[in-house]
């Protein structure tokens, strides 16, 4: 262990999308000592995927929108199982949080008075996302990749060293997250280049992995979203908090076969596009839900003069949030109204110019182009439902980020649990990641001011490092691509976007044997980038993942957001009150019901009382609040 | 529908590697990096290539396809003849780490010595206001994923090791551009450390970067070139030659 690789931080960001990212400027002008840790190159995390925009409330193109109407729409979107207090920071601080990327250079797209343009989108009352064309998560990373190049130069001028006070590792994959007395005392990992192992000292880590998409088939998730934050967070006595809820984007690519899955950005839809069946029926009218029969338009008429007169009509169906567009296409699909690839069409080539389609989805038109053969400004899209979001994740502290149980831990981003509730609304995610990327930053500062070094003992650092070692020394095991395949079928058919108690309870027992099968992973070749060894991790943490998916959806007897069980088709006002809490005890994860927090009055308030009367019991309605 | 092709892969490391054939299956629609993919999975496990987001947005899988610097996810197989061999090589202009992975710690290097972007003092957060034809300059520049495709093309580096030492590539050059036409940013003189400092007078206008760039970036006509013309302007044009000096102008 001697020529082991050491470092030692005050902070350690695993994970250098929006989050980390964020988190790690924080951390720095806090004056602590930084290292980013990302398994891809720096500036290609699963945020430069990000399409449509970032929501905030500053009210540029409506000037009606403030805070409040925004963390309505987003309590709404979540079907109200979201963190209150989560909600309420985000929509507060969202727009604080877009004007500091334009002092760090990012170029949004203008209105006409020069202010930062907002777009419309499913689940926003007012246009709201802030954005760059479609490309809109690639301008947040690349502003925050040169805003920490631009703390680096300044570092270099004051220290000499550009590197000295914040450095990135870059395809560098962390294995274990070290606590030496129950409180973190660094981290684990090798570097993929070479697998040589690397040892990080620090008192805090701050989880910004992203998402666990690749547990599943079809994803709009790249390589990277194994939900490695999530299962490291459960291994170090973190919690996850409901799992059972995925988002499924209602318009993934079906065609050809080895794009399916790839998004297609909402903003088709919020710049006009219409979802139509293989009868050319303009189907969503058919499946506006009570809860939103008063905002959206139940006629084409209506729904088309609300492109241009947003005051005086209702939008289109075509904006309901993601859930519900995603099971109207499935149900489509599933009576055989499917196109000849089982999805739907989704057309922007009648209301816009070939000239503005090109101009306002630059990247839609080139990924259709280029990868379908398809002219959207003259055809149609085949779109699907794709497997694009975790609502659930690391059960936090609202304000600080800090993770439940584990002192000197933190999550922020997509791994992070709680903000979205049941369903996300586009647009949070990108804000999301800002909002409590920064809180994390400052929840780390905080903690470092009163905890020092913990040091790691040499007993943690033999057993990740045996870790790691173990699938060299297997001789004829098993193949982490097959079992991966076999993950992604079990959890596409049994736990999917739609679910029954049989298919779920099915799932746990195919995911527990496969875990069984994946301790006995051989890795052929040597340590040298070899994606097989790494896979063998990626896939480790996915089955805990999948695991505890599985096991939360079983629990919860009802549909809400992003969990849809055929046999429990309705929503529970009971099961609104409920948090399933996922724990690992070393052998199995285990999931338990916690009691969500309740709305305090001032947030309370902000409804039409009957609005809440469609999600909450009449004992909570009958006590107003929480205090 | 699925037919086998053959697909050449270069494999080794910075010390030795040669090329193997391998037959494969590709099924209609399949674009390169998912003939890798199935290669990968089913009979060399541990061939070495980086891929991402899979839809052009990352830049992450960038290869030289039959000798062209390419997107493996945005290159269909179908473009090449049915009984065409296709062979991919790794980037030529960095060093091999693994199969299709090279290093490519040049470019992050170079990024870091462009000076940032410098916000006014004197506007606060949410206080900008920028006319879209404004920013549109500098937007086209920002579209770049960083694929350094252009970078590998460019023919001061791509066999010139000698030569990365002063010469920061087209992708720093449209990073550049992008700055200096910036409505907002206030350092002076990009123009000019881009002709001293990072080699933009070592260009010489082939327009290779612009033909291999995924994101149909102008890089020459609307970055380089503006950039060449207002040094040589300034440089050469002895009135403000004149005028600099006695003034001791800066902005360039």
């Amino acid at each position: 262990m001697t020529d082991l690789e050491r470092h030692s931080y005050d902070v350690l960001v695993i994970g250098a999308g929006g989050a980390g990212l964020r988190a790690a400027v924080e951390a720095r002008e806090a004056g602590l000592r930084v290292a980013i840790i990302c398994k891809s190159l720096f500036g290609k995390a699963h945020t430069v995927m990000a399409e449509g925009g970032a929501a905030a409330s500053m009210g540029n193109v409506n000037d009606n929108d403030n805070w409040m109407v925004h963390f309505r729409d987003t309590m709404r979107g979540g079907k109200f199982l979201n963190h209150y207090r989560m909600a309420e920071l985000h929509a507060k601080e969202a727009p604080d949080r877009i004007w500091e990327l334009e002092t760090w250079g990012a170029l949004f797209d203008r209105t006409k008075e020069g202010k930062i343009s907002q777009r419309n989108f499913g689940g926003h009352e007012y246009p709201r996302l802030a954005h760059v064309g479609d490309r809109t998560g690639l301008e947040l990373i690349r502003t925050m990749q040169q805003k920490i190049v631009a703390l680096q130069q300044k570092d270099g001028q004051q220290y000499g060293s550009m590197e000295s006070n914040i450095k990135v590792f870059a395809e560098l994959t962390v294995t274990d997250i070290l606590k030496e007395n129950g409180k973190i005392s660094g981290a684990y990992g090798y570097w993929r280049e070479t697998g040589a192992e690397v040892l990080f000292e620090a008192p805090t880590v701050i989880i910004a992995t992203g998402g666990v998409g690749k547990t599943f088939k079809i994803t709009s998730n790249s390589w990277e979203g194994t939900g490695d934050g999530h299962a490291l967070a459960l291994k170090a006595g973190a919690n996850l908090v409901d799992m059972e809820f995925l988002q499924f984007h209602p318009t993934g690519m079906v065609w050809p076969p080895s794009v399916r899955g790839i998004l297609v950005t909402e903003s088709v839809r919020g710049e006009g596009g219409v979802l139509t069946n293989s009868l050319g029926e303009r189907f969503m009218f058919k499946y506006i839900p009570d809860v939103f029969k008063n905002i959206y338009a139940d006629n084409e008429t209506e729904a088309d003069r609300w492109y241009a007169d947003q005051d005086n009509n209702r939008r289109p169906p075509e904006l309901l949030p993601r859930d519900e567009v995603a099971r109207a296409i499935n149900s489509e699909v599933k009576a055989g109204r499917g196109t000849e690839h089982g999805g739907v069409y989704l057309d922007v080539s009648k209301r816009l110019s070939a000239e503005v389609i090109k101009k306002r989805l630059p990247s839609m038109w080139h990924q259709f182009y280029e990868l379908a053969g398809v002219d959207i400004t003259k055809e149609p899209m085949e779109v699907g439902p794709t497997c694009h979001y975790v609502m659930g994740g690391v059960e936090v502290d609202p304000d600080t980020a800090a993770a439940v149980g584990v002192p000197g831990l933190f999550a922020a981003g997509e791994v992070a649990g709680g903000m979205h509730g049941s369903n996300r609304l586009g647009g949070n995610s990108l804000t999301d990641l800002l909002v409590f990327g920064r809180r994390a930053g400052i929840g780390a500062a905080q903690y470092c001011k009163s905890n020092g070094k913990n040091p790691v003992s040499d007993n943690a650092i033999k057993a990740a490092a045996a870790k790691i070692q173990a699938p060299f020394d297997r001789d004829g095991g098993e193949n982490s691509y097959s079992l991966h395949a076999e993950l992604q079928e079990v959890t596409h058919n049994l736990v999917g976007i739609i679910r029954t108690a049989t298919e779920i309870e099915d799932a746990i027992v195919k995911i527990a044997d496969i875990r069984k099968r994946s301790a006995n992973v051989a890795v052929s070749g040597g340590r040298k980038f070899n994606p097989g060894f790494h896979l063998a991790f990626d896939l480790d943490n996915m089955l805990l993942v999948a695991e505890s998916t599985a096991k939360s959806a079983l629990l919860r007897q009802e549909s809400r957001g992003g969990h849809t069980r055929d046999d429990f088709p309705g929503m529970n006002n009971k099961w609104r009150q409920i948090n399933h809490i996922s724990s690992f005890n070393g052998a199995q994860v285990n999931v338990r019901q916690q009691t969500l927090p309740m709305l305090p009055k001032e947030l309370f308030d902000l409804f039409d009382v009957h609005e809440l009367e469609k999600y909450m019991t009449s004992e909570e309605i009958a006590k107003g609040g929480s205090n | 529908m699925a037919r086998m092709i053959n697909l050449r892969i270069w494999r080794g490391d910075s010390k030795e590697g040669g090329l193997q054939d391998v037959q494969v299956e590709a099924n209609e629609g399949e674009v390169v990096l998912d003939v890798i993919h199935r290669v990968q999975a089913t009979q060399m496990g541990d061939l070495a290539v980086r891929w991402n987001c899979k839809a052009g947005k990352c830049g992450s899988c960038s290869m030289e396809i039959n000798g062209k610097p390419r997107l493996a996810c945005m290159t269909q197989v179908a473009a090449y003849g049915d009984e065409e061999t296709i062979t991919v090589t790794p980037l030529r202009a960095f060093p091999v780490i693994k199969d299709l992975v090279t290093d490519v710690s040049f470019n992050y290097k170079k990024a870091m010595e462009i000076p940032a972007y410098s916000h006014p003092d004197e506007l606060a957060p949410g206080e900008a206001r920028m006319e879209q034809v404004d920013v549109e300059r500098s937007q086209e520049f920002r579209k770049c994923i960083e694929c350094f495709l252009c970078q590998d093309t460019c023919h001061v580096i791509r066999d010139h090791e000698e030569n990365k030492k002063s010469f920061a590539g087209p992708r720093f050059f449209i990073r550049i551009a992008e700055l200096d036409m910036h409505p907002l940013d206030t350092l002076k003189n990009r123009k000019r450390t881009a002709q001293e400092e990072h080699g933009l007078g070592m260009c010489n206008i082939t327009k290779c970067c612009t033909e291999v760039c995924p994101e149909h970036i102008r890089i020459t006509d609307n970055a380089i070139i503006p950039m060449k013309e207002r040094v040589v302007d300034i440089k050469y044009d002895p009135a403000r030659w004149l005028g600099s000096k006695i003034r001791k102008r800066d902005g360039i």
